[in-house]
Order: structure tokens, then C-alpha cells, then sequence
């Protein structure tokens, strides 16, 4: 296979584009498809040399995603150093001592829009390129890829309507799936369905958390004694 | 009349009949379905219509495209929350007498997308429904069964009396209302008017 690495990639962007600042997000599973993240700042020159280069040419745009990422807590240990009371040859002194400590910190979740990338005219493919939001609340914006890959708009469209990045440089940001007064993005992961579950046969797994949900609900709005939901 | 004297006087050459059998008879020979699909279930509606099962035999091939001429609504198909309102608009549009055949898991209670966020659980929660057919999707013997049993429902309607259809009753509802695509979901979430079932959680 003609296609060069990861690395070279990344090599042949920084070369072209000043400042690009592409990071490789490695993938530990045994398909080793690592992915390039994009500054938002720089996205689209970046992805205009990977379109534009003669040797890279990603002519083509098959598939463009969105994932969102939960904020989450990091538990690490720390070594801290700390003045202990300690008894020695009998004498009782405080002595200075590095102690293990485990720290809790949270992570700010993000929006990540994901592009795959292939050549038609040198056959080679899949390139992963990308980016990240600040963070999942108010500032999701990223660059739209459309001017450079015309294949991304509906996809971009999608990902504004399913998880609410914002493309900035879009020629036509609107919802696709969902329509226009819709307020919320089904994918994301704290996306509160509206309660209209009804009863399920085979209940199971998600159906059956939901089922008992709402008969609790129903229970706690009538205030008389429904049944449990059936499982 | 008595079917046997029917039948007696039909053996002697006189046909009689009741202006209800011979309008019914009108009726229920030349329905005219709507032309639209909503899903994998619209294919299995377009080889209904072609000649290896033949719709044509019991007068239903005119499909038209346009609410306005068509008797018969097939809903075949997965309604979706975003295409709701523009079925019972539809529904709406077309000319009384109108008939609706719900087709498919879908299109009578969301199917294998009920517990899904953007699918309706039903079309009859908008608008009244005269026959469902199960299926994944129905095969076109359904479809034709579902056909056949329309036109038996045709045929045993009575002109005048308390159980005259709608289109004959000054008094009844012509018009079903339209839901709203709300901030969160469809608004209201069903007619109460055609949909009286109260959802029980067991």
C-alpha cells in the first residue's frame, strides 16, 4: 500500500501548513487506525493540502460523524509530600515523608467531529481527521469541512441536528432529521427522550430500565398502586 | 328484502335490489388509493398494484396522486414524528368517502422503532384507521386481504340509521386536527377523538 503512515502525515502537514499543531490520537486496538486531530483554528487548511497534495490527494469524503464526550472524573494517584509524626531510636520527631495520594479531577466533556477520508485517484484510504469542541454547552462551534469536501454538507447538517456542533462556514446549517422547532439533540448522551413509553412485551436491558421508570412515575402522578412494569 | 325471494325472483330474470346494495356496489368497486409510500412497506404496495398480484381485479388500480381524487389512504409504511403532520393533512384533504389502510408493523404501532424518539406508535392516534394489516412487511396477499376486507366493511354500511357512515352524518367530524411539531416531541401526542385507548402499564 502506497499510503504513507500516521506520522508522515502528520510530518507532510506541519511541512506545508505553519503551525498546524495536528495531533495523533492513537488507537490502542489491534486495527491501529489512528486518527489526526485538527485544530479548529486550522482545519481547513489542513484539509485543503490533504485534498490539494499530489501525493496524499483525499479526493473524497466518505463519512463524516459526531461523538460526544461526557464530562468525567480521573481518579490518579499523586505523591505528596507531607511532614509525619514518627517515633525514631525513641525520640519522636516530625519527619518529612512522600505519602501516595489519590486525587479526583473531572475532565470537561467535548463535541468531536470525526472525517474519513479516502483517494479515488491514488486508491488509497481511510485517513481519520478530527476535531474538538471547547466544551458540550456553549462553545461547540468548529469549521465547517464543506467548502473543501462538497460531500460533507448533509453529514455536517447531521451532526448539527443530532449532537449541536455548530459549522461555522456552512453554506446551509439546518436541522436535516429533526425538524426546524425541535430544541434538543437525540445523540447527545444526556438527550432525555419524551416519556411516551408504552407497554413492551419482551422488555429487557434499556426498554426495561424505561419501563420501570415510567410505571414509577405513572405511580408516583396517579398516587394509587400501579402494577410493576412487566418484564 | 329476503335474500331467498332475491335469489328466487333472480332465477325468473327480474333483478331487484336496494339503492344501499347498488350504491355500496359503486363504492366499493373503484376505490381509488392515494399514490404515496412512506417506507419498505411501499414497495410491496407497488408489486400489489403490478400484474403478478393485480390489483385491478377488485377495481383499486388508479393510484392518484393527489389527495383530492383518492378514496383510499395506504399508510404503508414507518410514520415518523417529522412526517406525522403531513399525513393527517393529507388525511384531511382528501374527499369524503375516505378509507385508511394501515399497512405494516410501523405504520399500526411504530413496529420495531417504537421505543424510538422520532417514530409515532401508530398512525391511528390521529386519524380513524378501517383496517390494519401485520406484517414486516405485509406480503401482497395481505395487502389484498386487507382490500377485501374493506370491501366487506363497504358493503355492510347503511345509508340512514345511527350507524350511518361519517360522510353521511351532518353532525359528525369531518376534519382531524393537525398535531404540532412541539420543542420535544409532537403536540398533542394523540387525537382523543380517534384514539380513546387508555395506555395501560402492566
Amino acid at each position: 500500500m502506497g499510503l504513507k503512515t500516521v506520522e508522515e502525515i502528520k510530518a507532510a502537514i506541519e511541512a506545508a501548513v505553519p503551525g498546524a499543531g495536528v495531533e495523533i490520537v492513537p488507537n490502542p486496538s489491534v486495527s491501529a487506525q489512528h486518527s489526526l486531530r485538527l485544530k479548529p483554528e486550522t482545519a481547513v487548511a489542513v484539509a485543503t493540502f490533504l485534498r490539494g497534495d499530489a501525493e496524499l490527494a483525499f479526493d473524497f469524503l466518505s463519512n463524516a460523524t459526531g461523538v460526544d464526550w461526557l464530562d468525567k472524573e480521573v481518579a490518579e494517584k499523586v505523591k505528596v509530600m507531607r511532614w509525619v509524626n514518627r517515633e525514631v531510636d525513641g525520640v519522636k520527631e516530625l519527619v518529612e515523608e512522600t505519602v501516595e495520594e489519590t486525587q479526583k479531577r473531572i475532565v470537561p466533556g467535548y463535541l468531536e467531529a470525526v472525517y474519513h477520508l479516502f483517494s479515488i485517484t491514488k486508491g488509497h484510504g481511510p485517513v481519520v481527521i478530527r476535531m474538538r469542541t471547547a466544551n458540550r454547552t456553549d462553545q461547540m462551534q468548529l469549521p465547517s469541512l464543506t467548502p473543501v469536501w462538497r460531500s460533507a454538507e448533509f453529514q455536517e447538517r447531521e451532526i448539527f441536528d443530532l449532537f449541536g456542533i455548530v459549522f461555522t462556514g456552512h453554506p446551509d446549517l439546518r436541522r436535516i432529521l429533526m425538524w426546524d422547532e425541535f430544541k434538543d439533540h437525540p445523540m447527545r448522551r444526556d438527550y432525555v427522550e419524551p416519556d411516551d413509553f408504552e407497554y413492551e412485551p419482551t422488555a429487557h436491558d434499556e426498554v426495561l430500565k424505561r419501563a420501570l421508570e415510567h410505571a414509577a412515575r405513572v405511580a408516583a402522578q396517579t398516587g394509587a398502586g400501579q402494577e410493576g412494569a412487566g418484564a | 328484502m329476503d335474500d331467498g325471494l332475491k335469489i328466487e325472483l333472480g332465477k325468473q330474470g327480474v333483478f331487484v335490489t336496494t339503492i344501499e346494495e347498488l350504491y355500496n356496489w359503486g363504492r366499493r368497486s373503484s376505490i381509488w388509493p392515494m399514490q404515496f409510500g412512506l417506507a419498505c412497506c411501499a414497495i410491496e404496495m407497488i408489486a400489489t398494484t403490478m400484474a403478478r398480484y393485480d390489483l385491478a381485479r377488485f377495481g383499486a388500480e388508479v393510484f392518484r396522486p393527489s389527495p383530492r381524487q383518492a378514496d383510499l389512504m395506504i399508510v404503508s409504511g414507518t410514520v415518523t414524528k417529522k412526517m406525522a403532520p403531513q399525513v393527517v393533512r393529507l388525511y384531511n384533504q382528501m374527499a369524503e368517502p375516505r378509507y385508511v389502510i394501515a399497512m405494516g408493523a410501523c405504520a399500526i404501532s411504530g413496529g420495531p422503532f417504537k421505543q424510538g424518539y422520532n417514530v409515532l406508535k401508530g398512525i391511528d392516534r390521529y386519524i380513524p384507521v378501517d383496517v390494519h394489516i401485520p406484517g414486516c412487511p405485509p406480503r401482497p396477499e395481505a395487502l389484498l386481504h386487507a382490500f377485501i376486507t374493506l370491501q366487506k366493511k363497504i358493503d355492510g354500511q347503511h345509508l340512514t340509521g345511527p350507524d350511518r357512515p361519517r360522510f353521511l352524518d351532518a353532525e359528525a367530524q369531518g376534519e382531524f386536527p393537525v398535531p404540532v411539531q412541539g420543542e420535544h416531541d409532537l403536540e398533542p401526542a394523540s387525537n382523543p377523538g380517534v384514539w380513546p385507548v387508555a395506555i395501560t402499564i402492566r
